[in-house]
């Protein structure tokens, strides 16, 4: 019998708030949650909204000798962490310190921290990086740290696949789980706001240039322009379900399975993916989750916000599960939050399951032709088993996972 | 606290041999937690797909195809030098070994190369040049279930630093002017690009990953792949990893930390692993691609078959980012675990290809981790580190490296460890100096140590039929 792995915590530093409650009021609550870039002076750029953590005090997490070590996205991954860790109610020093790992994506790295130590290099003839460059800057840091701070030694992985990877991180900690790992800590965190990460960004021609951070990201909607970036994201407890189970933990719900396909092909703009892969990780998710399109209760699209992109998410989703099934998504709310939006969907999906309710996709007036789904307009109370959730990367990378109710 | 790390009292005086009565308590603790650990296992389950190498591609320093790439390792030729790509006048360390590549002559067309940062160059032409070798014929139906799984530590930096310098206008402008950037700017901040434009070249469909854990993602991306072919979820993986460090911005950080080479003046003995007047890593660049295929797949098509993946495990020391404890316990943990997922005896292990980054503590701690876990076996078995002769390439250096065990297993022969002269006696295991020796190899272990305190072991064994 292949060992199961449950979610058992949830910890969200996202555009939502802080913690899985602040998110589910703020996504049920409706409103935008973007505004004009607060980090720095946006108005050289033509993008100047994102969706940023409100109120978000590092100190309350990171104490003053990481904090000085580390980048924004990694204060985003401590703090996720201990949130998740908190709501899980595990206790980690029952666990051998091998059978616990974390398993995170990023989409870019430390970004803030790292132009400062460009500029610190650059500005001046004699100029050098400090001490900390090395292991503040590079993808690997906020994991390398978690696993330091909360001694987590078992399989750690750092998953880089764009937007997808979030997702991929919780198909990473089911395998690890099944390899016998106890708890894996899974999804991820991002700080694309930055001056240089932002100019970076421009280049892909996927972002919004609107100003009105009501209308700046329509996903499926007639007026899709892009996307709005966000920062934070999720991190999830992921748990060998026996333990779970031996510790009398709360169980949000089941990892019951996944896919990821590569397009092949470049993302460029006018060629929204292949509709056939997105379709082809959806159908694979399923049969390996044992599940058909008809027992799908809820899809949590991609929904990147660019218009080619979104018909041919929309086509693919109605080709393997149908026009009624519910789709909803949070995104213009809350921004794309790159790898930490797939954990933030993940979050909502078991919220959904939780509560019984699934909360409206804020923002879509009029569906763009192609993009017709039965998208869920207002919070609607009803039962949720099975959730599927889609991510697709720059460039060709799409993930499909799905999670279910827990039962015994 | 100093990030490069050197130990402190008891721990740091504690003798590398197999046991100790100076060892400090802390350690004793930590090695009974150890003891703990031995009932569980990350044992092999039976029924899981087996995972063979059948093609292999490297662009190393010294040689940019596999066939120059194995002279120079056999020949115990260094390819450190002076660094040559920027003035590197203003660094403690101002050597490196640099690949002498060239992407037309590696066949990359003119888009991919306007396209592609360096790394990423690297990774194509390895791609390009295992496929060839495995003979696999891309059909359709083998495009569907082939994945690319590549490795990378530091990704597009190199491009990233070029841009930067221009939109900044010489690191003068904190809000940078973004009318300077590339239109190819966001394929280098997101390492995805490495993996995507492989799967790009060749058209493949299934699961496409990049792995960063710093200096163990070659290691860690094999082992995602092997991962991904015993599970199912692929036939192929396209596997490896790739680095092109050798810019101002990372020669900065490592002289920040002091981890690379302050001496200068003798760059092609620079890199001294295991030897005691060794002084720190020499930085490298380069890739490696292996072809993992589910053996009855690669069977089926009469695939020339390198060798089997029969282990993979990855630990975290928990510790510091980039310091090592003298124990190498985690390492330890890891070699283990690799080993018993193919139930392999220590004892048949037949070289192990180090990670040997030429530190003080880190070659210490590797020579303490390869006794833990091998016993006795580790003094009679040949070590060597490559990056004596080809440096360190970060992230792309533990595929480098599980291509060296490939190339061991199937060309009979063990690279040596050059510029090694004075023993260390902290470091007395068979280090293969200098000379490279040849030896039937059926049981190749390689190990990578990483920032973020990653411990990576992987096995390649000779196939070996069900009997």
């Amino acid at each position: 019998m292949t060992t199961r792995a449950v979610i058992t915590g949830i910890g969200v530093i996202a555009p939502s708030g802080i913690g899985a409650d602040a998110h589910w009021k703020t996504i049920l609550d409706g409103g935008s949650k973007l505004g004009r870039i607060s980090r720095f002076d946006p108005s050289s750029y033509p993008v100047t909204l994102a969706g940023e953590v409100p109120d978000f005090d590092p100190d309350e997490y990171v104490n003053a000798r990481l904090k000085v070590a580390t980048d924004r996205w990694t204060w985003h991954g401590f703090a996720a962490t201990q949130e998740a860790l908190d709501d899980s109610g595990i206790d980690l020093s029952t666990l051998d310190p091998y059978e616990a790992a974390v398993a995170l994506a990023s989409s870019s790295g430390g970004n803030e921290f790292g132009q400062g130590e460009l500029q610190a290099l650059w500005s001046e003839a004699d100029g050098k990086v400090s001490v900390y460059q090395s292991i503040a800057w590079f993808y690997a840091a906020s994991v390398g740290q978690i696993s330091i701070l909360h001694q987590l030694k078992g399989q750690c992985s750092v998953l880089v696949a764009e937007s997808a990877g979030g997702l991929d991180s919780f198909a990473q900690a089911t395998r690890t789980i099944r390899r016998g790992t106890k708890m894996v800590l899974a999804g991820g965190t991002e700080g694309p706001l930055s001056p240089y990460a932002l100019t970076c960004q421009l280049s892909s021609r996927r972002l919004s240039v609107s100003t009105d951070p009501e209308r700046a990201y329509l996903p499926f909607d007639a007026a899709a322009a892009g996307y709005v970036a966000g920062e934070g994201g999720a991190v999830l407890v992921v748990e060998d379900l026996e333990h779970a189970r031996a510790r009398g933990a709360d169980i949000y719900g089941e990892v019951l399975g996944w896919a990821a396909t590569h397009d092949g092909r470049p993302s460029r703009p006018g060629y929204g993916g292949d509709t056939e892969q997105v379709a082809r990780a959806m159908r694979l998710a399923l049969r390996r989750a044992d599940r058909s399109a008809s027992d799908v209760d809820v899809v949590f699209p991609d929904a990147v916000g660019v218009p080619e992109c979104d018909r041919v998410e929309a086509q693919a989703i109605r080709a393997v599960i149908g026009e009624a099934v519910p789709v909803t998504t949070q995104k213009a709310q809350v921004g794309r939050m790159y790898q930490g939006g797939a954990a933030v969907d993940v979050t909502t999906a078991l919220q959904a399951m939780r509560y019984d309710m699934l909360p409206a996709t804020p923002g879509l007036t009029d569906v763009a032709p192609g993009c017709e789904l039965n998208f869920v307009r207002e919070a609607t109370a009803t039962r949720t088993d099975t959730a599927l959730i889609n991510a697709r990367g720059f460039d060709g990378y799409n993930t499909s996972l799905v999670v279910g109710r827990y039962e015994a | 606290m100093s990030q490069q790390h050197s130990g402190s009292g008891a721990s740091e005086r504690a003798p590398s041999g197999l046991t100790s009565s100076a060892e400090s308590s802390a350690t004793s603790e930590r090695a009974a937690q150890e003891g703990r650990r031995r009932l569980s296992g990350g044992a092999q389950r039976p029924d899981r797909r087996r995972v063979v190498v059948t093609g292999v591609g490297v662009v190393a320093p010294g040689g940019v195809t596999r066939d120059q790439f194995w002279d120079t390792l056999t020949a115990g030729r260094t390819a450190t030098r002076k660094i040559t790509f920027f003035d590197a006048s203003k660094f403690r360390s101002r050597v490196a070994a640099e690949a002498d590549f060239d992407p037309l002559a590696a066949g990359l067309t003119a888009q991919e190369i306007r396209r592609a940062d360096r790394y990423v160059q690297f990774g194509l032409a390895c791609a390009a040049e295992a496929l060839a070798e495995s003979g696999l014929e891309l059909t359709e139906e083998v495009l569907e279930n082939t994945g690319v799984v590549m490795g990378s530590a530091v990704g597009g930096t190199m491009a990233l630093e070029d841009e930067y310098v221009a939109v900044s206008n010489t690191g003068q402008e904190w809000l940078v002017d973004h009318t300077f950037g590339g239109p190819f700017l966001y394929q280098a901040l997101i390492p995805s690009s490495l993996a995507g434009d492989i799967a790009h070249r060749y058209g493949t469909h299934g699961p496409t990953q990049v792995v960063s854990t710093g200096c163990t993602s070659g290691i860690d991306a094999i082992g995602y792949a092997m991962q991904l072919v015993q599970d199912g979820e692929a036939d192929v993986i396209i596997a490896g990893a790739s680095d092109s460090p050798i810019s101002p911005v990372t020669v900065s950080s490592f002289d920040a930390i002091k981890a690379t080479t302050p001496e200068n003046h003798d760059p092609e003995h620079a890199s001294r692993p295991f030897d005691a007047t060794r002084k720190g890593f020499v930085m490298g660049e380069g890739g490696a691609v292996l072809i993992l295929e589910e053996l009855e797949h690669a069977k089926a098509r009469g695939a020339k078959i390198y060798c089997e993946v029969t282990g993979y495990a990855s630990r975290s020391n928990g510790f510091h980012m980039t310091g090592l404890r003298p124990d190498g316990l985690e390492m330890a943990e890891a070699i283990r675990v690799s080993l018993d997922q193919g139930r392999t005896n220590p004892t048949d292990v037949g070289y192990i290809c180090a990670h040997g980054s030429g530190t003080k503590q880190n070659d210490r701690h590797e020579t303490a981790a390869f006794k833990r876990s091998l016993g006795h076996h580790a003094y009679r078995t040949p070590v060597s580190s490559i990056k004596s002769m080809i440096g360190h390439s970060l992230g792309a250096i533990g595929a480098i490296e599980m291509a060296a065990c490939a190339l061991t297993i199937d060309r009979s022969a063990i690279a040596p460890t050059a510029n090694w002269s004075q023993r260390d006696p902290e470091c007395d295991l068979d280090y293969t100096p200098n000379t490279a020796r040849e030896a039937k190899v059926d049981v190749a272990l390689s190990v990578g140590s990483g920032f973020g305190g990653f411990q990576s072991a992987m096995v390649f064994s000779r196939l070996k039929e069900a009997a």
